[in-house]
C-alpha cells in the first residue's frame, strides 16, 4: 500500500537537531541530539516499546530552557540495531555505555517507564553518572497489579513463555504488518490511548520505515511486552532508597491507562532517596511527558534550576 | 564414537549440536554448565540410556556462535533448547549446573516435548541467588567469536533465581507430564532455588545414574 504522502507535523515536535550513535560492544544504538552542545546535558531514557523520537516535543522545550538533550534507542527499538538477544540487563549496559559516551562528567539523567526503573538499577550500581534523576512514572513497586492473584500470575507466565518461545522458533521469518500511516497509529492506540491520533500519526512517519508494501515499526518483531522472567517490581524500590542524589519521581495515577506500573504514592514515598520529590497526578496518564508536555517540562525545568 | 557435529539455527544464530552416542528412540540431551561446553565423548553416567545422546552448546559456548554485546538470560537460552526440540522432538534432559537451571525452565515451558529432566551439580548452578545482587554494570570489549563469551559469564552468574518462581515451572511440569515423578533431583549442591525444588512434593531425589534409568 504505497501511498505518496508520507509525512505529517505535530505542533511543537522538533527533528533532532544532531544524529549519531554509539557502540555498545558491538551493537549500534541510534543517538538523537537537542540543543546547544556546550550547554550541560540532560540524557533521556524512552520507556519499552517507544523510542528516543517519542522525546521530539519534550526534549525541544527542555533544551530551549538552556539544556543539552541527548537520546538514545534501544537496542531493537527505533534506528539501533536489531540484537541477538534481549535483557533488562542489557539494556541498563546499553546505557552505561551510552552515557559514558557522552560525558566523562556526572550528568542529569531522566527516565521515563522501563527506562526510568533500568536506570534505578544502574544508578545504584554505579551511582557517580548523575548528578540528578527524574523518574517520569518508572517506578515499579510490590504493590502493583494487586489484584492478580496466584493462579491468574502463572496462567499469564506460562502464556508469555509459550508465546514467546513460539515467536522465536518464527524468528527468521517474523516481520512487521505493513499499513497506511492511519492504520498504524490506529493498531497503537489501545497502548495509548489518551494520546492524539495526531501524535500518534506523527510518530508512525519518524517510528516507522515506508517500504513498497507500506509503513512498519521499526522495531524488532521479536520483542514483546513483558518477558522479564524473575524480575519483581518491588526490586527497584531498593535501587530507589539507595540513591544520594537530587531526586524527582512523578507518578501518574490513571488507573485504567494500559501501560505503566499503577504505583501509588504511598507505595512509593517510604523509599524515597534523602531530599527526593514525588508529584502524583491522578489526571494525568502514563505518558505525562506527552499528555502534559508543557507541564512536565515546567516541572523538571523547576527541579533542575539549581542545577543549571 | 567420535561425536558427530551439526548446527541448527536460532534465529541467525548458529548453534552446535553434538551427537555423542548414536540409538534407537528418545533422546537424551545434556546441558552443560556456565562456561563450559559440550563433553567430547559420552560421559559413562549415560550408559544405561539405549537412546541417542546429544549434547548441546549453548549460545556463546563451545562451538556455537557468540552474539554481539550480550543480552544473556536464561529464559534467552530456553529458546537454544527449544530450537533442539523443534528439531529432533521429545527428549530427556539432564542440566549441569547452569544447564539444571535452563533444563527445568524449558520442562516447564515445553511440557509436551520434555519427557523428564535430571538436574545435577555443574558450574553455575546458582546463579545470583533468590534476589538480584547488587547491580554490576559493565561494558566489555567486543569479545568476536572467543568462547565462552564473558557476557555470558557476566550475565548467567547474576540472575536472580527466587525459589517461587523456579517452584512456577515446577508446577508447570507436574500439572501436565504423564510420568509419576518427572523432575529429578541428583545434585548436592542446593541453592536456594533447587533445595525448594527437591522439596516439592511432585519431586524425587536420586543419584545421577539412577535418575537417568528412571527415564529410560
Amino acid at each position: 500500500m504505497p501511498e505518496t504522502d508520507q509525512t505529517r507535523g505535530f505542533p511543537g515536535a522538533k527533528a533532532p537537531d544532531r544524529t549519531g550513535s554509539i557502540d555498545s560492544s558491538g551493537l549500534r544504538l541510534a543517538l538523537n541530539e537537542w540543543g546547544d552542545p556546550d550547554a550541560p546535558v540532560i540524557a533521556m531514557v524512552h520507556g519499552g516499546f517507544d523510542f528516543s523520537r517519542t522525546f521530539d516535543v519534550f526534549a525541544p522545550m527542555i533544551a530551549d530552557a538552556g539544556w543539552r538533550v541527548v537520546a538514545w534507542d534501544a537496542r531493537g527499538h527505533g534506528d539501533s540495531d536489531h540484537a541477538h538477544l534481549y535483557g533488562w540487563a542489557a539494556d541498563v549496559r546499553d546505557h552505561l555505555a551510552a552515557i559514558q559516551s557522552i560525558s566523562s562528567e556526572p550528568i542529569v539523567l531522566l527516565g521515563h517507564s522501563k527506562g526510568g526503573g533500568q536506570l534505578l538499577d544502574l544508578l545504584d550500581g554505579r551511582p557517580s553518572l548523575a548528578r540528578a534523576f527524574v523518574n517520569l512514572d518508572g517506578l515499579p513497586s510490590q504493590f502493583s497489579s494487586p489484584d492478580v492473584n496466584d493462579r491468574e500470575r502463572r496462567r499469564m507466565r506460562r502464556a508469555d513463555l509459550a508465546s514467546g518461545l513460539d515467536r522465536r522458533r518464527r524468528r527468521a521469518e517474523l516481520t512487521r504488518r505493513p499499513d497506511t500511516i492511519e492504520g498504524l497509529a490506529e493498531r497503537r492506540q489501545p497502548m495509548n490511548p489518551r494520546l492524539s491520533r495526531e501524535w500518534l500519526e506523527y510518530l508512525v512517519t519518524v517510528g516507522a520505515r515506508h517500504d513498497d508494501e507500506g509503513w512498519r515499526w521499526k522495531i524488532d518483531p521479536v520483542l514483546h511486552l513483558g518477558g522479564f522472567g524473575p524480575w519483581r517490581p518491588g526490586w527497584s524500590l531498593d535501587h530507589l532508597a539507595a540513591l544520594e542524589m537530587p531526586f524527582l519521581g512523578v507518578l501518574s495515577g490513571v488507573q485504567d491507562d494500559p501501560m505503566g506500573w499503577k504505583s501509588r504514592r504511598g507505595d512509593i514515598e517510604p523509599f524515597l532517596p534523602p531530599g527526593g520529590q514525588l508529584e502524583f497526578y491522578d489526571d494525568i496518564g502514563h505518558f505525562l511527558h506527552i499528555e502534559q508536555t508543557r507541564f512536565i517540562a515546567d516541572l523538571v525545568l523547576k527541579f533542575l534550576e539549581p542545577l543549571r | 564414537m567420535t561425536r558427530r557435529t551439526e548446527f541448527l539455527l536460532n534465529g541467525s544464530l548458529r548453534l552446535a549440536l553434538h551427537t555423542l552416542a548414536e540409538g534407537e528412540g528418545r533422546p537424551l540431551l545434556l546441558l552443560h554448565g556456565l562456561g563450559e561446553q559440550s563433553p567430547q565423548t559420552r560421559p559413562a553416567w549415560t550408559n544405561s540410556w539405549n537412546g541417542p545422546v546429544l549434547a548441546l552448546d549453548f549460545t556463546g559456548h563451545g562451538e556455537s556462535e557468540v552474539p554481539v554485546s550480550g543480552g544473556y538470560t536464561p529464559e534467552g537460552l530456553m529458546s537454544d533448547v527449544d530450537a533442539v526440540l523443534a528439531n529432533r522432538g521429545p527428549v530427556t534432559i539432564v542440566g549441569r549446573g547452569f544447564g539444571a537451571w535452563v533444563g527445568l525452565l524449558v520442562a516447564g515451558a515445553r511440557t509436551s516435548l520434555v519427557h523428564g529432566v535430571v538436574l545435577f551439580d555443574g558450574s553455575g548452578i546458582v546463579g545470583g541467588g533468590p534476589q538480584p545482587p547488587t547491580p554490576y554494570v559493565n561494558v566489555l570489549p567486543a569479545s568476536g567469536s572467543v568462547t565462552p563469551d564473558p557476557y555470558a559469564l557476566l550475565e548467567l552468574s547474576r540472575d536472580p533465581r527466587p525459589p517461587d518462581y523456579a517452584l512456577d515451572y515446577v508446577r508447570f511440569v507436574l500439572e501436565d507430564s504423564d510420568i509419576e515423578h518427572p523432575i529429578v533431583v541428583s545434585a548436592r549442591i542446593r541453592p536456594d532455588w533447587l533445595a525448594a525444588v527437591a522439596a516439592d512434593i511432585g519431586v524425587i531425589e536420586l543419584p545421577l545414574e539412577q535418575a537417568i534409568e528412571s527415564f529410560a
